[in-house]
């Protein structure tokens, strides 16, 4: 049978506060185990939460983002469940009154534009982490990561396909990119996602039953993970099967789910208002102030470079999907390149380095200028496109002006007249054949000679000025 | 004369006269503890040389002219569920029996800042679930009256030390009557602020929205000086308001001529003992001669109060004790097979019978399919009688009721009977569904000597007049020390 996928996704987002939700931690990655909490984030007895301001701002600025309404009266709640990573054995989260609600993002699938549903956005504190001894018999807790603070973004069963779900995914991370709400960095964690996958007969109305998954940590591991159910729910249903409503776990080395609970075992959470806290009120006029600090989004960006640059579409849509790699283009196009000599940069050699090195746009080692001057260069004849492929290379290792590299690695293109007009010469004396076939109407004979009056340049002589020289010596000889 | 008899506010005076050193109020309070701790058992940490060496220090400031807090040199003890930077802080349960805080609570900050002495932590039943003292982990404190007797609870310890003149004056926490039963069994005044007057933080909690910490005294006037030191706003507590707060000490004028007096009936009907009603009522009397007016009135809803007191206090309490767990501190079970049993084993053998029943309770009203019946149903009854309260404070300036219904009762007479044990809290419970500020200071005694508490409620945030009403009150009565 033919089934139609339905996707929804949770995705968890890091906020990008300066301080952690409920304390005055200092809301940074990494650390030795333990350096970063204090009472209040590790639930010491007695102690108090005390909402960071700048968390309800983020997710506001989120919410707006995404076209959602903002919650007028909003509160927190405790969502209840012992686990040694969470030592107060509740999570403060919201429960039915999230800050925001019925949003929409639109995600461009093979040229066409798509909506997909945003259901809510909450506030919450991350938990700890758990580190088992490999060697031991030895769990031992982490608590630098409690009291981060998250955004739960829950969409609406609105994508049809893993490959809508990636876009999705892509989408969503560059407006939170966009919106500086999350630095977005997926191998740090700022950026979790739980899948809700179901098939249904194509033409059927009704949802399928659906499995969750959890432990995806990458876009990747999410598109693998979401291809896998798909094939595994179509082979239970294909042999007349019935899909168990369960939540899995992914294992992205072994490429399988395994089951980890089933609805029966759904835990109980026992929410109920935080009583630690107050209601979360929000003014018309506080949301105007945020929504006057949300920045051109993706969307826009890349309608700009479209009418303002006429770069293609495929090229705007990859350039604005990062923020930091849109930001380095528009430096380098400020600072006089060519916008689509920069495009081609940006989108060819220097994404490649990037993969290559698994490096993000934003470790890019050289500034937008660095780069303007580099196809300045280019552009003047200085260098060949060739030897600006060693410049790049060279600038990703040290980074320093293009001139000096051109100078240091001795990259710079011959573009004497005399010194090339030199080298025609002695090329022509020494291949008296080539010159007779020229003149017999031999094309050939021509590409013959540039290549060997390259060769005797070492690959400096400008090409354009040899061809014009050298056709010039010719017609005389 | 023995220092330790006198009252804090004498003390305080004492000291800054220099008629006294803290040291001596100091030593005087620890003779005191020594001989006749054996028999009332308050304290579960003595801090002997601790105590010395903070009075000492405070001497020395005093001597050298430096300026110094409020209540300089009054020795004085906290509440076990009150957070003392490196001192034992257990809250009288097993759970917590090796548990040094590494921080302050707010209050114990403040009273630092005021230069106060910490001679301990008191005894209390264990996280403050009780009404007799007799849940703690450690010890039965006794009632100085009649050591056949309990203190009441939970703050037991804070109210028979006081009462015992182990300490000039204590904290106490009230949740649903923690602070006004125990004084009203042990014949000392004791204040319940309204709930946000004093920050909790620091506060071992057992319901966050009922919590709140208030002084425990020898008279009215100490109430209001120790309140001074410790209300106000708290940027750590979300939930502390932030309002200014009149100096209580200096608004004491004993005037309380035209001061309308509300008297709701339902205070007054089964279970209370007649000579608690007699009591009471003779109180109003003396009340009316000074200019007050009275009359009964009806809080109608007030039957609601205790069950939906019930609910919601052991649905935050089966929260907050959750975090008790084994993993991080405190107690935790020597076997163990994996992460539940240990869950388990700590949890059954951390925690006493009482607590085990309160959390039950509170994560079945939690559960879902249960919460809208339970919880939220006792939420509702919480707002109306709220609202009840607010209608009643249109027409009267305080409502005047019995502490407690009846007098100290005997050492294991109820703790076979959870529910009898709870019906202890008759009289408080609704005052911290409403929020309210209320005051309980000793208006008798019955025929075999125990002390008979009354009860004044305020206005929120109206801790002034309620103060004022139980100073005029407290002129009219004639107080009995224990005889120890």
């Amino acid at each position: 049978m033919k089934y139609e996928t339905v996707i929804g996704l949770e995705v968890h987002a890091e906020l990008s506060t300066k301080t952690k939700i409920f304390c005055s931690c200092k809301n940074e990655f990494g650390g030795e185990p333990n350096t970063r909490c204090c009472p209040v984030c590790t639930g010491m007895p007695g102690t108090l939460p005390v909402l960071n301001k700048a968390v309800v701002d983020y997710a506001i600025k989120a919410g707006l983002a995404t076209n959602c309404s903002i919650t007028k009266y909003g509160k927190q709640d405790r969502k209840n469940y012992f686990y040694p990573d969470l030592p107060k054995a509740y999570q403060i989260s919201q429960f039915d009154l999230p800050l925001c609600q019925n949003g929409y993002i639109d995600i461009e699938v093979d040229g066409e534009t798509r909506r997909i549903g945003i259901t809510r956005i909450h506030i919450e504190e991350d938990a700890g982490k758990l580190i088992h001894d490999d060697y031991g018999n030895e769990s031992m807790a982490d608590y630098n990561r409690c009291g981060v603070p998250l955004i739960e973004i829950v969409s609406e069963p609105d994508m049809r396909s893993p490959e809508e779900a990636r876009i999705y995914l892509e989408t969503l991370k560059s407006i939170l990119e966009y919106t500086e709400v999350s630095d977005c960095k997926m191998q740090e964690g700022s950026l979790r996602c739980d899948v809700n996958l179901s098939l249904r007969p194509v033409g059927q109305k009704e949802f399928g039953t659906r499995c969750e998954m959890k432990n995806v940590n990458s876009f990747r591991a999410a598109v693998r993970a979401m291809e896998y159910e798909q094939k595994r729910q179509a082979e239970i249903l294909d042999a007349g099967g019935v899909v168990e409503q369960e939540t899995r776990r992914w294992d992205d080395v072994k490429g399988i789910s395994t089951p980890m609970r089933s609805k029966e075992d759904a835990q109980d959470y026992r929410y109920f208002p935080e009583p630690d806290l107050v209601p979360i009120v929000v003014s018309d006029e506080w949301v105007e102030e945020i929504r006057s600090t949300i920045p051109e989004l993706p969307e826009q960006r890349k309608a700009r470079y479209i009418g303002e640059y006429g770069l293609p579409e495929y090229d705007a849509f990859i350039l604005t999907s990062s923020k930091k790699m849109a930001d380095f283009f528009d430096g380098a196009v400020a600072d006089g390149a060519t916008p689509k000599a920069v495009s081609n940069w940006l989108m060819g050699d220097i994404s490649k380095i990037l993969n290559d090195k698994e490096l993000e746009p934003a470790d890019i080692p050289f500034t937008p200028a660095q780069l303007a001057k580099m196809i300045a260069l280019i552009e003047k004849g200085t260098i060949s496109n060739s030897a600006a492929k060693k410049v790049l290379d060279a600038m990703f290792a040290e980074p320093a002006d293009p001139e000096a590299l051109v100078e240091k690695l001795g990259l710079a293109q011959v573009s004497d007249e005399g010194a090339i007009l030199t080298m025609i010469n002695d090329v022509l004396s020494q291949n008296p054949q080539s010159i007779a076939d020229y003149k017999a109407g031999k094309d050939k004979a021509m590409g013959f000679l540039v290549g060997q009056v390259m060769r005797v340049s070492k690959g400096k002589a400008n090409p354009q000025m040899i061809n014009k020289l050298l056709k010039e010596a010719l017609d005389k000889a | 004369m023995d220092l330790y008899t006198l009252t804090a506010h004498e003390i305080r005076d004492m000291i800054k006269e220099k008629k006294i050193s803290s040291k001596e109020a100091t030593q005087s309070a620890l003779d005191r503890i020594a001989q006749v701790e054996d028999k009332v058992e308050s304290f579960v940490t003595v801090l002997g040389d601790e105590a010395i060496a903070q009075a000492e220090k405070i001497d020395a400031k005093i001597a050298s002219g430096e300026e110094v807090g409020a209540l300089a040199g009054v020795p004085m003890a906290l509440k076990d569920n009150m957070c003392t930077k490196d001192v034992l802080t257990t809250c009288s349960s097993k759970m917590l029996y090796n548990f040094k805080p590494p921080y302050n609570a707010t209050v114990t900050e403040k009273l630092a800042g005021a230069d106060t002495v910490l001679l301990g932590k008191v005894n209390m039943d264990e996280f403050a679930m009780g009404s007799s003292t007799e849940n703690s982990y450690y010890k039965k404190t006794k009632n100085p009256y009649d050591i056949t007797k309990v203190p009441g609870g939970s703050s037991g310890g804070s109210a028979a030390s006081v009462a015992a003149d182990e300490a000039f004056f204590t904290l106490g926490s009230d949740t649903g009557g923690s602070i006004r039963q125990p004084a009203a069994l042990c014949g000392c005044v004791g204040l319940k602020p309204t709930y946000g007057s004093v920050s909790r933080y620091g506060l071992i909690a057992f319901a966050s929205s009922l919590d709140q910490i208030g002084p425990m005294t020898k008279d009215v006037k100490d109430c209001a000086m120790v309140l001074d030191q410790i209300a106000g706003y708290d940027a750590k507590d979300s939930t502390s308001v932030n309002i200014q707060h009149p100096n209580f000490e200096a608004a004491l004028t004993g005037d309380i001529r035209g001061l309308k007096i509300g008297v709701p009936q339902e205070y007054f009907g089964q279970g209370i003992s007649e000579e608690v009603t007699a009591a009471v009522n003779a109180a109003l009397s003396n009340m009316k001669a000074e200019g007050a007016e009275f009359s009964d009135m009806s809080l109608p809803l007030n039957e609601y109060a205790l069950p939906a007191y019930y609910m919601i206090s052991s649905a935050e309490a089966s929260s907050n004790l959750a975090r008790f767990d084994g993993v991080k501190y405190g107690y935790r079970a020597e076997k163990f097979n994996d992460l539940i049993d240990l869950y388990c084993q700590t949890r059954s053998e951390g925690f006493g019978a009482e607590v085990k029943r309160r959390i039950m309770i509170g994560t079945y009203a939690l559960s879902s399919g249960y919460y809208d019946a339970y919880y939220k149903k006792a939420q509702q009854v919480r707002t109306m009688i709220m609202n009840d309260f607010g209608k009643a404070f249109e027409t009267y300036d305080v409502l005047v009721t019995p502490a407690s219904p009846t007098t100290a009762f005997g050492i294991g007479e109820k703790t076979s009977d959870p529910l009898e044990m709870y019906m202890a809290d008759i009289c408080t419970v609704s005052v911290n569904i409403g929020g309210l500020p209320a005051i309980v200071i000793p208006c008798g005694y019955d025929k075999n000597g125990l002390p008979i508490g009354i009860q004044i409620i305020g206005k929120p945030f109206d801790e002034a007049t309620v103060l004022n009403a139980a100073y005029a009150l407290e002129k009219t009565i004639t107080k009995v020390k224990p005889n120890l």
